[in-house]
Formats: C-alpha cells, sequence, structure tokens
C-alpha cells in the first residue's frame, strides 16, 4: 500500500500535483493512503478523485484507488516522428503539435496544411539555410548610412523610378512564399522556418527601397501595367513547387543579375548598399529553391516537365502583355550612365545589355543544376518573363 | 414514438447544443437514432416527459424528483459517475465567530437560486428550523442550479463580507478557490451535507428495444475511444453507469419541507416564475 503525506497542503493549493504524482506510479485499481492536516482535505479529496475518475474511501485513513482516466486519455497516442528527422508524410491528425511530441487522439485535425509530403516540402539544405538565415537578419536602421546623396534631379528621378520597380517585385515575393506557409505542415519546421525568414527579407527589401526612393523627397516612378501583370501571374500560381520555381529559381535568380549591376553602377553609395544588402538576401532564396526543387526532380521524375509547363503556361499568359515597362529599362540605363553625356548613355545601354546576357547566363545554368539539357535550358530561359522578376 | 429516442436537455449553456450534437452523431454512427429537443427550464421537460412526448429525460435531481411524483413509474436509467455521492458545504470567513449551523441563528445565509437543489434547497434543509434570514442569489431560475452563477454571486457575497455564511456544492468550494473568489484559507467549512446524487437520465415505465440499445451503448462508451472522449469530458464525466434511485433522500426532504413541489409534483413554491 502506497501512503502520501501532503503535510499542510492544500487541494485548493496545489496538493493534487502530489497525488497525481504518486498514483500515475500505480496501476488502476492499486490504493494510496493520503495524510494531511488542511482542514479542508476530508471533503476536497472526494471532490478531486471524483473529477479525475479515482475511487475514493473515506476510511480511515482516507484512501484514493486509482482509476484509469489518466491511462485511458493517452491511449492510442502516438509520437509526431522523430525530433531528428522527417517523414515521408505528415498526417493531418498530428495537427500543430511538435515533431517528437506524443499526440493525444481526438484533437482537430490539421486544416489547410496540404503540402504534407516529404518529396514536395522538405529539403536537405533547409536547416542550414534557416539557421544562415536567421543569424544574417539586419537591421534597416543601422546596417545603411542614409544620408541623402545629393545627385543632380534627373539622376536620382531614375534612381527613384528603379525603386519604384523593385518595391512592386519584392512585394510579389513576399506574398508568394506567406501564401503557402500555413499550407505546409508544420511537421518540416526548418522549411517553414526558412520561408519565414524569406518573407521577413522582403519586408525588409520592401523597405529599405522604399527609404531609398523617397531619401531626396521624391515622387514615386511609374507602376507599370505590363510588370504588374507579370507578377500576378506569380502571385497566381496555385502549385508550390512551381510557384517556388518560377519566383526563386527564375525570377530571384534574375534578381541577382539586377541587384549586382546596380552595386557595380549605382551613382550613389545608399542605392549600392541596399542592393548589396538585398543581393545577400536573395542569394539565400535562390540557394533554398535549387535545393528543394533539386530534391523534387530526383523524386519526382514527371516533375521537370511540370516546372517547364508551368513556365510556358506563365508565358502564354503574358504574351500579349508589355514586359519590363520602358519607363524601367530606361532609368536603368540612365542610373548606369551617370549622365546625359552621348558617350555616358552610349555606355549605359551596353551595361543593361550585359545585364540582361547575364541574367540569361545565370538562368540557363541553374536550369541545368536543375537536369535540364543546355539545349532545354536556353529554350526555357529566352520563356522567362521579360519584366525580370 | 417508433424507434426514435426522442431526448429532452434544458440549455442552460450554449455548449448543451455541441454535446447533443455531438451525442446524436456519436450514437446515430452506431445504430441509434437520438434525436434530442431543448427547454429553457427544466418544468417543461418533466412534464413534456410525463406526456410522453420525451423518450427520456436529462434531468437535474429536482426535476427526477418532481417527474417522479408526477408518475411514479419513472425510472433513472442512467447517469455520470460525477453524478454520485456528492454533499454541499455551509461556509463561513475564516475569522468568523460561528463554528457550527447552529451558531447562524439570526445571521444572513446566502444561497444559490431558488430552485438550486445543490445550493438552496439541501443545505436549507441541514439548517432545519433555525431563524436565519436567508438571501438567496437568483440567477438562471428553472435551471435547478445548472446555471452556478447564483452560487457564485453568493460566494462573492461571502467574501465581500454582505452575508455571514454561504451555501455551495463541494465541487464548487474548489473551483471558487480556483477562480480567486474564495482564495484557499479564506473560508471555513462549518456543516456538509449527507451524501446525495445529482442527474439522471429519466425515462417512463417499462423498456423498449430502442431504450435498451441507447443505454447499453452510453453505457459502453470508453474514455480511451477518442471519438466520446471529448464528448465525456464535455458532459463532465469519465462513464455513464446505471441509474440508481437511493440518492435522492436529501433532495425529498428539503423539497417538502420547502414546499417547492407537492406531493403529486405540482409546483407550489412562492415565487418561482421558471
Ligand atoms: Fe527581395
Ligand atoms: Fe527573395
Amino acid at each position: 500500500m502506497s501512503t502520501i503525506d501532503l503535510g499542510s497542503l492544500g487541494v485548493d493549493c496545489g496538493a493534487h500535483l502530489l497525488l497525481d504524482r504518486t498514483l500515475s506510479r500505480l496501476a488502476p485499481g492499486q490504493k494510496v493512503e493520503v495524510s494531511g492536516t488542511d482542514v479542508n482535505l476530508g471533503f476536497h479529496l472526494p471532490v478531486w478523485a471524483r473529477s479525475r475518475g479515482h475511487r475514493f474511501v473515506s476510511g480511515p485513513p482516507p484512501t484514493i484507488v486509482r482509476g484509469d482516466v489518466d491511462s485511458n486519455r493517452l491511449s492510442g497516442a502516438i509520437r509526431a516522428g522523430v525530433t531528428s528527422d522527417v517523414v515521408d508524410q505528415a498526417p493531418a491528425s498530428w495537427g500543430l503539435a511538435a515533431r517528437g511530441a506524443l499526440v493525444e487522439t481526438g484533437g482537430p485535425p490539421l486544416v489547410g496544411a496540404d503540402l504534407n509530403e516529404r518529396d514536395v516540402v522538405w529539403s536537405e539544405v533547409a536547416p542550414r539555410l534557416y539557421a544562415q538565415a536567421a543569424a544574417g537578419q539586419w537591421d534597416p536602421a543601422t546596417a545603411i548610412d542614409w544620408t541623402p546623396p545629393g545627385l543632380p534631379a534627373e539622376i536620382e528621378a531614375a534612381v527613384v523610378q528603379t525603386m519604384t520597380y523593385l518595391i512592386e517585385n519584392e512585394q510579389a515575393a513576399l506574398t508568394v512564399p506567406a501564401r503557402f506557409l500555413g499550407r505546409i505542415h508544420p511537421h518540416f519546421r526548418e522549411v517553414v522556418g526558412f520561408l519565414a525568414t524569406q518573407v521577413a527579407d522582403e519586408a525588409r527589401h520592401v523597405e529599405v527601397f522604399t527609404r531609398r526612393a523617397g531619401l531626396c523627397g521624391h515622387l514615386l516612378g511609374v507602376s507599370g501595367a505590363g510588370g504588374r501583370a507579370s507578377l500576378q501571374t506569380l502571385v497566381d500560381e496555385p502549385e508550390w513547387s512551381n510557384a517556388s520555381f518560377l519566383l526563386s529559381v527564375l525570377g530571384e535568380g534574375s534578381f541577382l543579375s539586377l541587384l549586382s549591376f546596380l552595386q557595380r553602377h549605382a551613382p550613389d553609395p545608399v542605392t549600392a548598399r541596399v542592393a548589396q544588402l538585398a543581393q545577400v538576401d536573395e542569394a539565400r532564396h535562390v540557394s533554398f529553391a535549387l535545393g528543394h526543387l533539386g530534391e523534387f526532380v530526383t523524386h519526382r521524375p514527371v516533375g521537370r516537365d511540370r516546372l517547364r509547363a508551368a513556365l510556358e503556361r506563365r508565358h502564354d499568359a503574358l504574351v500579349s502583355t508589355s514586359g519590363l515597362s520602358a519607363a524601367v529599362h530606361d532609368s536603368l540605363v540612365v542610373l548606369a550612365a551617370g549622365s546625359w553625356d552621348p558617350a555616358a548613355i552610349g555606355i549605359g545601354w551596353e551595361a543593361v545589355q550585359d545585364l540582361q546576357r547575364d541574367m540569361d547566363e545565370g538562368r540557363r545554368r541553374r536550369l541545368v543544376r536543375l537536369g535540364f539539357t543546355e539545349t532545354q535550358a536556353e529554350e526555357m530561359s529566352a520563356l522567362h518573363t521579360k519584366n525580370f522578376m | 414514438m417508433s424507434d426514435t429516442i426522442v431526448l429532452g436537455a434544458v440549455a442552460y449553456d450554449p455548449k448543451v447544443v455541441t454535446i447533443w450534437d455531438g451525442f446524436r452523431a456519436w450514437l446515430r454512427q452506431r445504430g441509434c437514432d437520438m434525436d434530442y429537443v431543448l427547454y429553457s427550464n427544466y418544468e417543461r421537460q418533466v412534464e413534456d416527459l410525463v406526456a410522453r412526448r420525451l423518450s427520456v429525460a436529462w434531468n437535474s435531481p429536482l426535476a427526477w424528483v418532481r417527474a417522479r411524483r408526477l408518475d411514479p413509474s419513472a425510472q433513472a436509467v442512467l447517469m455520470r459517475d460525477t453524478d454520485r455521492d456528492l454533499t454541499s458545504v455551509v461556509v463561513v470567513r475564516s475569522d468568523s465567530p460561528v463554528n457550527d449551523v447552529a451558531e447562524l441563528a439570526g445571521r444572513v445565509v446566502g444561497t444559490g437560486a431558488i430552485d438550486s437543489p445543490q445550493a438552496t434547497l439541501i443545505p436549507l434543509d441541514l439548517m432545519g428550523e433555525l431563524p436565519i434570514s436567508v438571501r438567496r442569489f437568483d440567477v438562471g431560475i428553472g435551471l435547478h442550479g445548472d446555471h452556478i452563477g447564483g452560487e457564485r454571486d453568493a460566494a462573492r457575497a461571502l467574501a465581500a463580507g454582505e452575508i455571514d455564511a454561504a451555501c455551495m456544492i463541494d465541487a464548487n468550494h474548489l473551483r471558487f478557490a480556483a477562480e480567486g473568489i474564495l482564495p484557499a484559507g479564506s473560508t471555513r467549512v462549518i456543516a456538509q451535507t449527507p451524501l446525495y446524487d445529482h442527474c439522471n437520465m429519466t425515462a417512463l415505465g417499462g423498456s423498449s428495444p430502442a431504450l435498451e440499445q441507447f443505454t447499453a451503448l452510453l453505457l459502453g462508451m470508453d474514455y480511451a475511444d477518442a471519438t466520446a472522449r471529448p464528448l465525456l469530458d464535455l458532459e463532465g464525466l469519465t462513464r455513464w453507469v446505471p441509474g440508481r434511485t437511493s440518492g435522492y433522500e436529501p433532495l425529498e426532504s428539503a423539497v417538502d419541507r420547502a414546499g417547492f413541489y407537492d406531493r403529486k409534483g405540482e409546483v407550489t413554491a412562492d415565487e418561482y416564475r421558471p
């Protein structure tokens, strides 16, 4: 027979913890004799026992016979995998439980987290890239010297138009992963975590480009209809792998070239710095997409065909739109020229031609990394939106 | 009434819909065609039961007492494990000079609603003819104390020093401590009622295959079953047990002393307008 002395502790002051602890070591049907000096113990004990499915015998000495409610509550409970590895398919019944937690049955299934297959969601690079992203968050207030540069008005206007274009692209890059975040089963914690940092990165990019645009008091530039049409097709892509491919491999991949271009040709240090900081983040977004899509096409032989089909669909949808607006293209030329001298404009023009060749080479290189042939990569790169993202 | 079990229950809280929707689905999946009807008070539920508009009524102990008086064939077919062997207590502040019930003479005793078995009728019966002044906290009249608002208000009044003693069911003494209304150590129990039983599932006379199936299914509900557990948790039991009628004597006596119902089951209490 077990005994438990509660001392002067009452059931209304936490004595039930001691009772629970003692009873948890007994099998249903086994008894524990309870002693204690709290004045209310005599009637609180039976109340507590009744509410917890135990039997109370008034004694003396007062005795509790362990019921089976506590053990039955966990009947059928299973572990949500193990902390250190991911399963092939995470069931909805695990809900929001931590990976590796003991999941009591009967809770609500996780609704909406339909991206629950390892082949589709998981990437071996996710834990490392998540850690890198968490360590690499920078503070726009301190990472950049926001002293207004004092450029000639027309050069400043070219910078502002470029920023206006970048902001809406960053907004699309924020919206796309944010839309998928809640659909990814939380079992794949590092993937969810990485995408959360990606969303935060894009929010920062929107902020710093907005701040640079307004730094010298100029009104923002034009948001072209064709550019927005192109971005809308990204936001509308319903399939995770396709969205990741179009946004991160092709779009953000192209942006790596654009951000390099801005660093090299920026007429002022603030523009160069915001481009540099954004580029570090973008390189991580591209790496993640290449990592997880590389694994995806290895596991799913039809994966490459589906990615290509998504690219073709987007191209067809955009065929009647204008692509990159002339205002954006010309502002890049002026920005790189740094002046209206004909020779400088000629150099700026050449630099933008180089930029487009650099983007194309980058896209082809990444497509080859995903297992497309050189010929396929060349055809596919040409189908990518003229709006860059 | 064909094979459908029509169950009556009182809607003392919005969760009652969730509870009986859940039981209905659970029972129907197992071949028992149950539907339920909700009442705003127990008196009409009991009247419909004896008029045989219901197959079973999920009755408060007071509703059981009335049903039995209106129709002696009433039987308690089921109850919750948590309906058995309850008590009520009479509580004073710890610094009160009152040490037992007799010393409440001439003092103010707070109770729950007029029709609360556990916070009014049974504890007042304990005080017999003692000359006390009763201050009733009438919340949820007609709900037979299922709504514990009155009990809670009495406990608050006790803590505030407005009354000398308060009556409540034993479990609520713990609950009000947890809610911070009667912090541990702030009160002293001066009396406890005899053991009594609480709710039961009441049916009239005889049995039927449908009623037997209904009873057997509920008795078989297993806390280890994840489809049953949320319903059991919500209704506050760990298993259904067969009904027994041996635990209603304290309330029968209290009803007689208070003149709440007459021997035929007619409502005779003054000021009771459910
Ligand atoms: Fe970005
Ligand atoms: Fe990005």
